[in-house]
Parts: C-alpha cells; structure tokens; sequence
C-alpha cells in the first residue's frame, strides 16, 4: 500500500544518478547498517516520493524497482469504445477549442479505427450539430433542455454521466475552459475514472488502447506522461489553440442523435439568476493573436501607452505580469501568469519583464516569443526566440518608427 | 455558518530555480509555502465566520510536516486545524485526494460551506474542490470571485467567466471554489500567530476515516505517471544587442523577413 517505489541495497551502488533524476527532492543518500561503512546509498522519503518513476529510468544499476499495483476497480476496457469531444457552448456559441479537439481526436480515432462523437448540451442549440460534423464528428449527441439553458455544474454532471453510462466511450477530451474544468472533475468523480489537466499532446499506445496524455508539471520544468490504465473512460483537459482547428469539409455526412433526459429526474440544485457581460472582457487576452506585455521594467502605469502603441501595429492587445498588477500599473484583466491568465499568442512580446517562472508558465506554448530587457542574463532574455537587449523606452519607439515606415510603403 | 477550508501544501515556486543544464528543480530552494490562492480561501472563510458566527475548521491532506500551513491559516483567523495524513495516502492522484478528503469532511460534520482555493500552484489542475463536492454529492460552484449574500438556506455567488460573470444560487452545503479577485487576505496578526503557535492540530489517519483501502493512495488512483522527461527548452534563438535604433532596425528587418509582419 502507498509507496511503491524501492531502493534494492544489493544492486545500489551509490552513484547518486538518481538524486538529481528526482524533481521531487525525495532521494537522499545515507549509510545503511550492515553495509560497507564508508559507502552511502539511496534512499527514497516516502513522505515526498510520488512514484513519478523518473529515479527508475535514471538508475542505470537497476537498482529501483517500481512496483505498481494494480486498482480492483478496474473496469472491463473492451466494453468501452469510441473517442468523445465535448461540444462546450455558451451563449449558443461553440467554444473555439472545440475545433481543435475534434481535430485531434480525429487523429486519435483514427489510430483506434474508431469513431469520433461530439457531445452537444444545451437548449435550442441542435442547429450548431451540422458544423461539428462539418469538422470531423461521426456522430453527435445532442442533449436539448431549457434545464441546460446555462451552464450550472449539476445537470451539466448529471446528463453526461448519464450518456457515458449508457454508451461508454473510451476517451473523453473536454476543453480547459472555465467550464471544463468546472464539471469535468465533478463527472470523474461521480464515474471513479481518470481525468488529466491541461495535456498538451496525446499518443495511443495501440497495444492497450491507453491514450498517453502529457501535460506540463511544475510550471512546465518536467513534462509528465499520464495513464489511466484499467479505468474508462479515459478523460483529458486540453486548453484554447494547444491544437489547430479541423479543417471544416461542408455537408459532410454523420450521424445527430437525440438523447432524451426527464428534466425533471436530473440533479438539479443550483439556480442560474443572471449573467453580466463584462464590458473589460473586451481584452480578451486569451484569444489575442499578439500580446505585447509588460512587467516591472516599465516602472510606471503611463508606459503601457507605449506598449499599447506597439501592441495596435499588430493589432494586439496589451498584457502585464504580476509585478505590474500589483503594482497598480495594470488591471487584474490583463494579468498573464501563474495566478493569471494563461496565453498562447503567435507572438509574445515581454517588455521589463525578468521570466520568473510563475510568468513563463502562462505563455509557454507562445509561438514566438521576444524580450526587451536591459539585462541580458534574466531567464526571459535567456529563452526567448528573439532577445533584444537594450531600454525598452529607447527601442520600441524605434520599433514603432521602423515598422510604420515599412507598412507605409 | 460553519466553514470548511481545504488547503494545500505547495513548493514555494517563487524561489524555485531550475538547474540550467538538467533543467530540473533545485531541490534546496523548494521549501514550502500554503498555495497562494488558498489563501483567499481562508479569508473569505474567516469573512462569513465574522458576519454569521461560526466556525473555520481548515483541513489538508498530506505528510506531517503539512502542519505548518494549517497553522499559517490558523494565524489569520482559522479556528480548528485537520491533518489528513497516512502512508496510505501517498501517491493519490486527484480522484484518489478528492475521495479521502471528502471522507475527512464526513467526519469533521457539521459544515454550511466548504471553500477551496481555484487550484494549487504545482498541479495547477483545479480538479480536487469539484471532485470533492461530487463525492459528497453536494452542488459546487467554481471560480467563485463574489459571495452575494448567504443566509443558514442559500447563498448567491458571482462565477467569474471568460466573457463576464455568472450569477448563481445554490442551496446550503455548497462547496465553492475561489479566485483571487474575491478579497485581499489579512496579514496574521501577532495575537493569531501567538494562538497559531499553541493551536493543537488534530489528526486524521486512514482508519479513523474509515477509507476504502483500495479507494486511496497510489491503488485507488485511476491516473499514473508513466514517465516523466524534461522538455526541451531551446536557449535563446537569436540575440540583438548594440544601440538601440540598430537593435530595432535589425530586429524589425528579421521580422519582415520571416514574413511575421506581414500575416
């Protein structure tokens, strides 16, 4: 029980590999009774292991055996078939990141010669079905209820729980929105079944049928592979444009299937009284295509003016780390960052801002991403695909000038 | 109203630094702080005590010396303090965290609303405060940034979305979850840590829970880490240094050539 991770003394050697293997600090070296006296050897505290198994890949004695235990609540896999997407809407608009998954669970299908299916919740929004199957879907189950006219966590759980119940896919991708990751894990919880945050990419073990989901773990350092071995479904979160959108082939045939649910029988215990749009949601640096964003560096609110003058040439939008929130230079809207928003703009631009690693990990899968800072050592200026070394109030006005000068001729 | 506050231990991420040629943590920087966002937690726990006389028992889960945060929250107005803690635990994974504590809160009884931080700052998944209220079959509300009102039936919160908020009311025991624009969280007071310090911190083992075995820890934990790798961080593409019309300008024709500008 617990801890499964075992140092064999016998084949041990006290290389100290596997210490600076483990991102959790969980290996020390100590002398061991018994033992040649002047040798120290592994051990694993128990207390931070969590049988991640990076120290057995690193330990080139063999001298760590993992030993997993298998859950007896493992399901029978074979019953369970077919890849699902979630069809989040809100406000009868299908979210963005829908696209993107069908695009990828397409793929997945495909390697699992199975069908892809999207399921749609909502009220009066059956006419959106078309383009999900435009987009890749087989079939899409539509779930129509003035119950689901918005999104309240317990019909939402209930009517899903229901269909997995009753047509049992093996995996179920749902987008990393506000929503997602709302009831996702309350719908995991109430079918015992895995569900991985955040994944970035997706592999299929054919042997299996296990779908290798890998997400980024403390702060996007280390990379960790996840399993949902003996449990179905197999459930991931995927956040906004990690993958691209599929391509849309019109009229494309598939399948829309009603699945009918008693209003009346679903958990139903919350009440949806209203909604306000956010008028500063207008920044909605989360779909912006070009972020130009500054930290400390810019050492007063007006600076973000010249920011902003950058940010329109590419018709971006202007953000701020934490430094400059708290600072008072920039609403808590534009935050990008660990307690922030995170970001996957084509083209980040950090101006004043040193990389600390609760920043980086909001803007990670930026595609290009370009520094402006006077020291050139800072980790932001150290990983950025272009780093500019300099005052940011001297270059980006010749930033400016230059590209006016190209656009206008 | 009674109040429940679950926490988490998490490495302080702040001095975190990563050994540039393995790319992994320096483990002597990882020392440990309360999750920063279950700090608000803990306040808005202490704000509906002030206002409707209660209690705040907070609770989390982890190895022995996960004390400390319990008794940071203690410090700034918790009342009670609950370790969870086992060997059996280990290794849990989200569903296998969200069973056991939900297991612990049967326990403890009692409680009006349980309040979670949005998610932990080393998962970052934001998974455990949902999964909570769905083992204990109770209705949650996440991303919670506005309590309305509440009263000994229901409370009205505002759910913070991406285009705006969400108005919504729920009956009582609800389970919220808690982003950072709900409070600003109150520095201890010397009087708290003074309480903090003699506080007993009462104990939860997997027995006296009375856990499915098989529901906990690495066994009941439906998600496995298969491997875990490094990603590959590419050292700076290109350096611009010298004057700064001459950075600009060489910048800016590398753009142009790559054909940025001009999508």
């Amino acid at each position: 029980m617990g801890s499964v991770v075992k140092i064999l003394n016998d084949r041990c050697i006290g290389c100290g590999t596997c210490i600076d293997a483990c991102p959790f600090a969980a290996i020390l070296m100590m002398k061991r009774p018994g033992h040649d006296s002047k040798i120290e050897l592994a051990v694993i505290d128990s207390n931070k292991c969590l049988c991640c198994g990076a120290c057995v890949q690193a330990c080139e004695s063999n001298a760590i055996e993992f030993v997993k235990s298998v859950s007896r609540d493992a399901v029978d896999r074979n019953l369970y078939n077919g890849v699902w997407v979630y069809a989040e809407q809100r406000h009868s608009e299908i979210a963005d990141v829908v696209y993107e998954l069908l695009n990828d669970g397409k793929r997945l299908a495909n390697k699992l010669n199975t069908t892809l299916s999207a399921v749609l919740i909502g009220s009066g929004i059956k006419s959106n079905a078309q383009g999900l199957i435009d987009s890749g879907a087989d079939k899409v189950y539509v779930c129509q209820d003035p119950v689901f006219d918005n999104f309240q966590d317990d019909p939402y759980t209930d009517v899903f729980v229901q269909l997995i119940e009753k047509e049992k896919p093996e995996i179920v991708l749902i987008g990393a929105t506000n929503i997602g990751r709302s009831f996702a894990p309350r719908i995991a919880a109430k079918i015992g079944t895995g569900l991985t945050a955040d994944c970035t990419s997706f592999e299929i073990d054919l042997q299996t049928r296990n779908l290798q989901q890998t997400r980024p773990a403390f702060g996007g350092n280390i990379m960790a592979t996840v399993l949902t071995p003996s449990h179905r479904p197999q459930m991931a979160t995927v956040r906004h444009k990690v993958f691209k959108a599929a391509k849309v082939e019109k009229n494309r045939k598939g399948e829309i299937v009603d699945f009918k649910v008693d209003a009346k029988t679903l958990v139903n215990r919350t009440k949806f009284l209203g909604f306000v749009k956010d008028l500063g949601a207008i920044v909605n640096i989360t779909d912006a295509n070009v972020i130009v964003a500054g930290g400390r560096g810019v050492g007063k609110g007006e600076g973000f003016k010249l920011l902003e003058e950058l940010a329109n040439l590419f018709n971006g939008v202007v953000g701020a780390s934490k430094a400059a929130v708290d600072a008072g230079w920039m609403s808590y809207a534009h935050q990008i960052g660990q307690t922030g928003k995170t970001v996957t703009p084509r083209i980040y631009i950090a101006c004043g801002i040193s990389g600390q690693i609760q920043h980086t990990v909001g803007i990670n899968s930026s595609n290009i991403i370009i520094a402006i800072n006077k020291d050139a050592t800072c980790p932001m200026m150290q990983t950025a695909t272009y780093a500019l070394e300099g005052d940011l109030y001297e270059i980006i006005p010749n930033i400016i000038k230059e590209i006016k000068s190209i656009k206008d001729n | 109203m009674n109040v429940i506050v679950c926490i988490k231990q998490v490495p302080n991420t702040a001095n975190v630094q990563v050994d540039p040629e393995t790319g992994r943590l320096k483990r002597d920087s990882a020392d440990s702080i309360i999750n920063p966002l279950d700090e608000y937690a803990v306040e808005e726990g202490v704000r509906i005590k002030e206002r409707t006389n209660g209690k705040v028992t907070v609770i989390t889960m982890g190895p022995a010396q996960a004390e400390s945060v319990l008794r940071v929250a203690i410090s700034r107005g918790a009342d009670e303090a609950v370790l969870v803690s086992d060997k059996a635990f280990c290794g849990a994974d989200t569903l296998a965290t969200s069973y056991t504590l939900s297991c612990a809160i049967k326990v403890i009884g009692n409680y009006d609303i349980i309040i979670c931080g949005k998610q932990a700052s080393d998962g970052d998944t934001a998974q455990t405060g949902p999964g909570i209220a769905g083992m204990l079959d109770i209705p949650h509300v996440s991303y919670v940034k506005k309590i309305e009102s509440v009263d000994d039936k229901s409370i009205k919160v505002e759910r913070s979305m991406e285009d705006g908020c969400d108005l919504i009311e729920s009956p009582i025991p609800v389970l919220l979850t808690v982003v950072k624009e709900i409070n600003s969280p109150r520095m201890a007071s010397l009087k708290g840590k003074m309480v903090a310090k003699k506080a007993v911190i009462k104990t939860l083992d997997a027995i006296s829970i009375g856990v499915d075995v098989e529901k906990i820890g690495f066994k009941g934990s439906p998600t496995q880490v298969m491997k875990v790798f490094t990603p590959h961080i590419e050292i700076c593409g290109e350096k611009f240094s010298g004057q700064a019309h001459e950075v600009a300008s060489a910048f800016v024709k590398k753009l142009s050539n790559t054909g940025i500008l001009q999508k």
